[in-house]
C-alpha cells in the first residue's frame, strides 16, 4: 500500500492552526512514519503534487489565498477545513463588516499618523477580495475540524480517525470554536 | 396516578398542563433548547428543542405532555435537523467565537457542541450589525443576537421595564431597545436588571469582566449544557 501524502497551506490565517499541529509533538514522528509530506511549510516544497489529504488554514481574502486553494482542491482527495478562519473567515472576517474602500481608505489614506498615504498597487500585491471568505464558499471541502485554533489532540484524533477511514468523532472537550 | 409519556423510550412523569419540555426538565431528561427559560412564557422561536410527538414535528417548549405520548428526540433524524437549525443560527449572525468574551460560556456554542456540529457549512450572511457600548455596565453586540427574545421577557415579565422588543420580519428581525436615541445608555436598565443576565449569547454583555475566567475553567469546557445547565442557571449562581 502506497503511504498518505499530505499537504498544508495558510491562507488568511495567522498560522496558530499550523503551530497546534506541531504541538502534536512527539506523535509527529509516528506520524512521519505513516505519512509523506507534500507542499506545506513543514517541507518548504511550493507547488503542490496529487495528495490524499489537504488540509487548509485561513481562509480566502485574497486571489492568491483563491488560487492556492483551488491547486489544493484539484490535487487532494479530501480536503480539510482546519480551524475557525478556513471556517468562517475568523478574525480576519471581521472586516466584512466595512467595505474594502472604507478598508483601504482608514489603513492607508486618512488613518492616524498617515502623511500623503496611498494605496499600495504593486502588481506582486495579490488583490483583496471584497471580502473575506470561509474556503467552503469557493470549493467543495470534505470534513470541518474547529478551533482557534483546534488543539494538537484534536488533530491527532482526527488525522488518526481520518487515515483509518474511520468517521470523524470528537471527544467532548476537543471540539470547540475558539 | 400519575401520567406518562416517553422521551426515547424513558418514560416521564407529567402533571396536566405541563409542556415536553416541563416534564423533561422536571425528570432531568435534557432536550436541547435556547430560547426557553421555565422562568418565563415559552416562546417557541429558536425550534433548537424540535421532537417528534407521535410522529408530529412539535416544539417541546410549546407542545403539552400527554398521556402515552411518544416522543423522539436524539434519533439521528432529528439530530440533523437540529444541527441544520444550529448551522442557521451561526450564519445569520456575526459569530467571530473567538473575539467573543462570552466564548466557553455561551449557550449557543454549548447546544452546537453537544449536538456535536463541527462547522456552519451554509453560506455566511456576515450581517452590518453594530455594537451599543452607550451604558457604563452593559454592551450589546447586535450581530450576535439570536433573537430568543429572552431579555424582552425578562424586562417585561420581571423588571417591569419593557426595555427589548424585537422589531422587523424574517430575515429583517431584529433587536429594538425602547429610548429615543435607541441606545441603551438613554433607557433605565440597571446591570442588575434580571435582562443583563439572561442573554444565552455574547450580544448582551455585562462590562469589566470579560475574560475573567481563564480557557479550561469556563461554563462549557468541560462538561456539556446537558450536564451544566443554562447560562441563566450559571449567571445566577455566580459568586461575584
Ligand atoms: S440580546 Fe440576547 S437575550 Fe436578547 S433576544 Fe438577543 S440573544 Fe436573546
Amino acid at each position: 500500500m502506497t503511504r498518505p501524502r499530505i499537504a498544508t497551506a495558510s491562507l488568511a490565517g495567522c498560522f496558530g492552526c499550523h503551530m497546534s499541529f506541531l504541538d502534536i509533538d512527539e506523535r509527529l514522528f509516528e506520524l512521519v512514519r505513516h505519512v509523506d509530506f507534500d507542499r506545506t511549510p513543514l517541507t518548504d516544497i511550493k507547488a503542490i503534487g496529487p495528495c490524499d489529504v489537504g488540509l487548509i488554514e485561513g481562509g480566502c481574502a485574497n486571489a492568491e489565498n483563491v488560487e492556492v486553494l483551488r491547486a489544493f482542491r484539484q490535487q487532494c482527495k479530501a480536503l480539510v477545513a482546519l480551524g475557525a478562519c478556513a471556517i468562517n473567515g475568523g478574525i480576519p472576517a471581521m472586516r466584512n463588516q466595512f467595505s474594502l474602500q472604507e478598508i483601504l481608505a482608514e489603513s492607508y489614506l486618512d488613518g492616524m499618523g498617515l502623511d500623503q498615504g496611498q494605496i499600495p498597487n504593486d502588481p506582486e500585491i495579490p488583490l483583496l477580495l471584497d471580502k473575506v471568505y470561509p474556503i467552503h464558499e469557493v470549493v467543495q471541502v470534505d470534513h470541518f475540524l474547529p478551533g482557534c485554533p483546534p488543539s494538537g489532540d484534536a488533530i491527532w484524533t482526527f488525522l488518526q480517525e481520518l487515515l483509518s477511514g474511520q468517521a470523524i468523532r470528537l471527544p467532548y472537550t476537543q471540539i470547540h470554536y475558539d | 396516578m400519575t401520567a406518562y409519556f416517553q422521551i426515547d423510550g424513558v418514560p416521564i412523569p407529567f402533571e396536566s398542563g405541563q409542556t415536553i419540555m416541563d416534564a423533561a426538565l422536571a425528570a432531568g431528561q435534557y432536550i436541547p433548547h435556547l430560547c426557553h427559560n421555565p422562568e418565563f412564557r415559552p416562546h417557541g422561536s429558536c425550534r433548537v428543542c424540535t421532537v417528534r410527538a407521535d410522529g408530529r414535528f412539535v416544539a417541546a417548549c410549546t407542545f403539552p405532555a400527554s398521556e402515552g405520548a411518544k416522543v423522539e428526540c436524539a434519533s439521528d433524524e432529528l439530530r440533523e435537523l437540529r444541527n441544520g437549525l444550529l448551522q442557521m443560527l451561526f450564519v445569520e449572525g456575526n459569530h467571530v467565537c473567538p473575539g467573543c468574551e462570552k466564548s466557553g460560556a455561551c449557550q449557543l456554542q454549548a447546544v452546537a457542541y453537544y449536538c456535536e456540529m463541527l462547522a456552519p457549512e451554509l453560506p455566511h450572511f456576515f450581517p452590518r450589525r453594530h455594537v451599543d457600548a452607550s451604558h457604563p455596565d452593559l454592551a450589546i453586540d447586535y450581530g450576535r443576537c439570536i433573537l430568543c427574545e429572552l431579555c424582552v421577557r425578562a424586562s417585561r415579565e420581571v423588571d417591569g421595564k419593557s426595555i427589548f422588543a424585537i422589531g422587523g420580519r424574517g430575515i429583517k428581525a431584529h433587536l429594538l431597545v425602547d429610548s429615543p436615541s435607541g441606545k441603551l445608555g438613554d433607557t433605565d436598565m440597571s446591570v442588575h436588571d434580571k435582562a443583563a443576565h439572561v442573554c444565552p449569547v455574547g450580544a448582551i454583555l455585562i462590562k469589566h469582566r470579560g475574560y475573567d475566567r481563564p480557557i479550561g475553567q469556563r461554563l462549557y469546557d468541560q462538561r456539556p449544557v446537558s450536564v451544566v445547565g443554562d447560562v441563566i442557571q450559571a449567571e445566577e449562581t455566580r459568586d461575584d
